[in-house]
């Protein structure tokens, strides 16, 4: 008996049985779709912390006050959060202390409410001096960036994210507006442009002010000097580790520190970020498609339970097919090749309905679903798997049966 | 009947006779459920040779079906041989007595055993189809079967379209295809009327006369006086071996 002999056999077996089969398919069917989809979402939240955290710029290291392990919380000296200083950045952007840093960018930064006419808006105030537009890779869309002169006088001037305008005035072309923060009024100079595709809105809600005008008139406080972080920008993404020794030492060197376990600051790198950023993602996804896969199980177990139905309700068509000359491998191969069917149907029917749900989905919980065609061919291998490990105990007691006995059932 | 003795039944054998179709010498089935041991054949010698139409009878219990089980190679004896045209079959595995009852014997049941989803010639092919002829032949011998029992314009229906006479010659178009050295008919007309049974006894009678060995196990009469010889089983074991009654 040929494959397609048998193929044909087993099809016909299917189709004799719609609703029987149906249902054994759907079993695998959700399974599978289950799957592509846990998959797709973990992938997907994955591929969405990393795109943000890579638009923060290229070749970035992060410094923040603090240090802090992996996954614990922060250890703080003495006077918590105000460990990193401007005098810091200074020195990280010296060319002997870090020459494979070509960029430094302190932020200070704070939540804040900024007014225009009857409008205000709650965002981000970032203090901040003039290289920060090349280390966060961000360019101006009209006007222009603050200069070193006004961040030497603390000049009242304002960078506004589009967004940010956009809110205000309903517009982005509001160069020459004056807003106020805090009581004070600022002139804005220029509006920066949209953050790249990624569309993540923090980046364009923001509103950027020379370092010197957010210590000393904005903020105030009691440490005027205080950074809330520094961005380190190397020379090339080949760079980054020496980058990387070179800001560690003499961050240490600067604050007195001999052992680099107790340091009171926190160098990340973009890759550490994601990384941090994506174990929770990734232990749950893997959660998920435990569960996911447990359903793909249950499915197995229901195809085991239709082919042991289906043997034995067609007990006398094994006796007849042996009496004519069925060699057991044979009958064996046939039910086989039935589950089998059944399996790879569910595997790709549930593939289809994966993709079509990883198309939906997106705009329903405004998360990204990403399907892998690996991710698609491992589950209708898995599907096929599943249903020929679960048809072998089934298929063997067909082989199994007596000729006689089989013939005699009824 | 006087002699309770095994009936040796081959009968006088010619220098120039063919090799017996079948052929069991001192045969022994015991079944076994538990603890308890029930012979059902007791020591059967029987020889048929080719060309022969011989009628196996026996009351129920007698052993006939455990003797056509044995003769269709869909049990083994537990003690004795049998030979079935030449070939000793008695240690032979599951998947060679598979081969044996696919290129030797041709079945015919009493409940006709056609697979109801497939059509008629479909079901004639089944034979070959184990036995792994080709497809565009298979159809044509499928379809000459069928045109044999006088089936050839129903080649198409299921088995469900047909009524039961005509469903016991599709299963005679099925035992004949492989061009069986034996056809071996259990209780044929067992669930046949009066019309359907002398139907399928007469193809059976000129299957008999184009030269085809046929052993058929019945319980009537008058369906074993059709056949030239009648081997009559009781308690597991031959009693009577005589010429049928025509």
């Amino acid at each position: 008996m040929t494959w397609t002999e048998t193929l044909r056999t087993g099809w016909s077996a299917i189709r004799t049985h719609v609703m029987r089969s149906t249902l054994t398919v759907l079993g695998i069917l959700i399974g599978i779709a289950a799957v592509i989809l846990t998959v797709g979402l973990g992938l997907g939240t994955q591929k969405d912390v990393s795109d943000q955290i890579s638009a923060l710029g290229s070749n970035l290291l992060i410094v923040r006050p603090g240090s802090s392990t992996d996954s614990s919380g922060m250890r703080g000296g003495f006077g918590t959060g105000t460990t990193l200083t401007r005098a810091d950045a200074e020195a990280l952007a010296s060319d002997v202390n870090a020459p494979d840093v070509a960029g430094v960018a302190a932020e200070k930064s704070s939540g804040a409410s900024v007014e225009a006419g009857d409008t205000n808006w709650t965002t981000q105030v970032v203090g901040t001096t003039t290289s920060w537009l090349d280390v966060r890779g961000r360019e101006v869309a009209s006007g222009e960036f603050f200069t070193a002169a006004d961040e030497e006088s603390g000049a009242a001037v304002v960078v506004l994210g589009p967004e940010t305008a956009t809110e205000l005035f309903g517009t982005t072309r509001v160069v020459g507006q004056t807003v106020t923060v805090d009581g004070t009024d600022l002139q804005v100079v220029g509006v920066l442009a949209a953050a790249g595709a990624s569309g993540d809105s923090d980046l364009d809600d923001v509103a950027v002010v020379p370092m010197s005008t957010a210590a000393d008139t904005l903020f105030g406080g009691t440490d005027r000097n205080a950074v809330s972080t520094i961005y380190l920008q190397a020379e090339s993404s080949d760079a980054l580790g020496a980058a990387y020794q070179e800001a560690q030492q003499t961050l240490l060197a600067l604050h007195g520190i001999t052992d680099a376990d107790s340091a009171d600051f926190t160098i990340n790198s973009q890759d550490a970020l994601v990384s941090t950023a994506t174990a929770v993602y990734r232990t749950l996804t893997v959660l998920l498609t435990g569960i996911a896969a447990l359903s793909l199980l249950v499915g197995g177990i229901g195809v085991m339970n239709i082919m042991l139905v289906s043997v034995t309700e067609r007990t006398r068509e094994i006796g007849l097919r042996k009496a004519l000359g069925a060699p057991p491998w044979a009958i064996r191969r046939q039910f086989l090749v039935e589950a089998g069917v059944l399996g790879l149907g569910g595997g790709v029917l549930g593939a289809v309905l994966g993709i079509v749900g990883a198309r939906v989905l997106p705009g329903l919980l405004d998360t990204s679903v990403v399907v892998s065609g690996a991710a698609v061919a491992g589950s209708i291998v898995v599907a096929l798997a599943i249903g020929l490990v679960f048809g072998v105990y089934p298929a063997t007691r067909a082989a199994r049966l007596a000729p006689i006995d089989a013939l005699r059932a009824e | 009947m006087a002699e309770p003795t095994t009936l040796t039944a081959s009968r006088p054998a010619d220098a120039d006779t063919p090799a017996p179709v079948i052929e069991l010498t001192g045969v022994r089935k015991t079944y076994r459920t538990g603890t308890v041991e029930f012979e059902a054949l007791r020591g059967v010698d029987l020889r048929i040779d080719a060309g022969e139409y011989v009628a196996i009878m026996g009351p129920s219990g007698s052993g006939k079906s455990t003797l056509m089980h044995i003769l269709g190679c869909l049990d083994i004896a537990t003690a004795g041989t049998y030979r079935l045209a030449g070939e000793d079959v008695g240690d032979l595995d599951e998947v060679d007595l598979a081969d044996i009852r696919n290129r030797r014997i041709g079945f015919v049941f009493q409940q006709f055993h056609l697979l109801p989803s497939l059509s008629a010639w479909r079901n004639v092919e089944l034979p070959l189809v184990y036995g792994q002829v080709a497809a565009a032949v298979r159809r044509d011998r499928a379809v000459a079967a069928m045109q044999r029992v006088g089936l050839g314009d129903r080649l198409d229906n299921r088995p469900g379209e047909l009524s039961g006479g005509q469903q016991q010659r599709v299963a005679v178009a099925r035992a004949l295809v492989g061009e069986p050295d034996l056809l071996l008919a259990d209780e044929p007309t067992g669930n046949l009327d009066s019309a359907s049974t002398r139907d399928v006894l007469a193809l059976l009678d000129e299957l008999h006369a184009q030269g085809r060995t046929i052993v058929l196990i019945t319980h009537e009469e008058e369906v074993a006086q059709r056949a030239g010889r009648v081997v009559r089983v009781l308690d597991g074991l031959v009693r009577t071996d005589a010429g049928g009654g025509r």
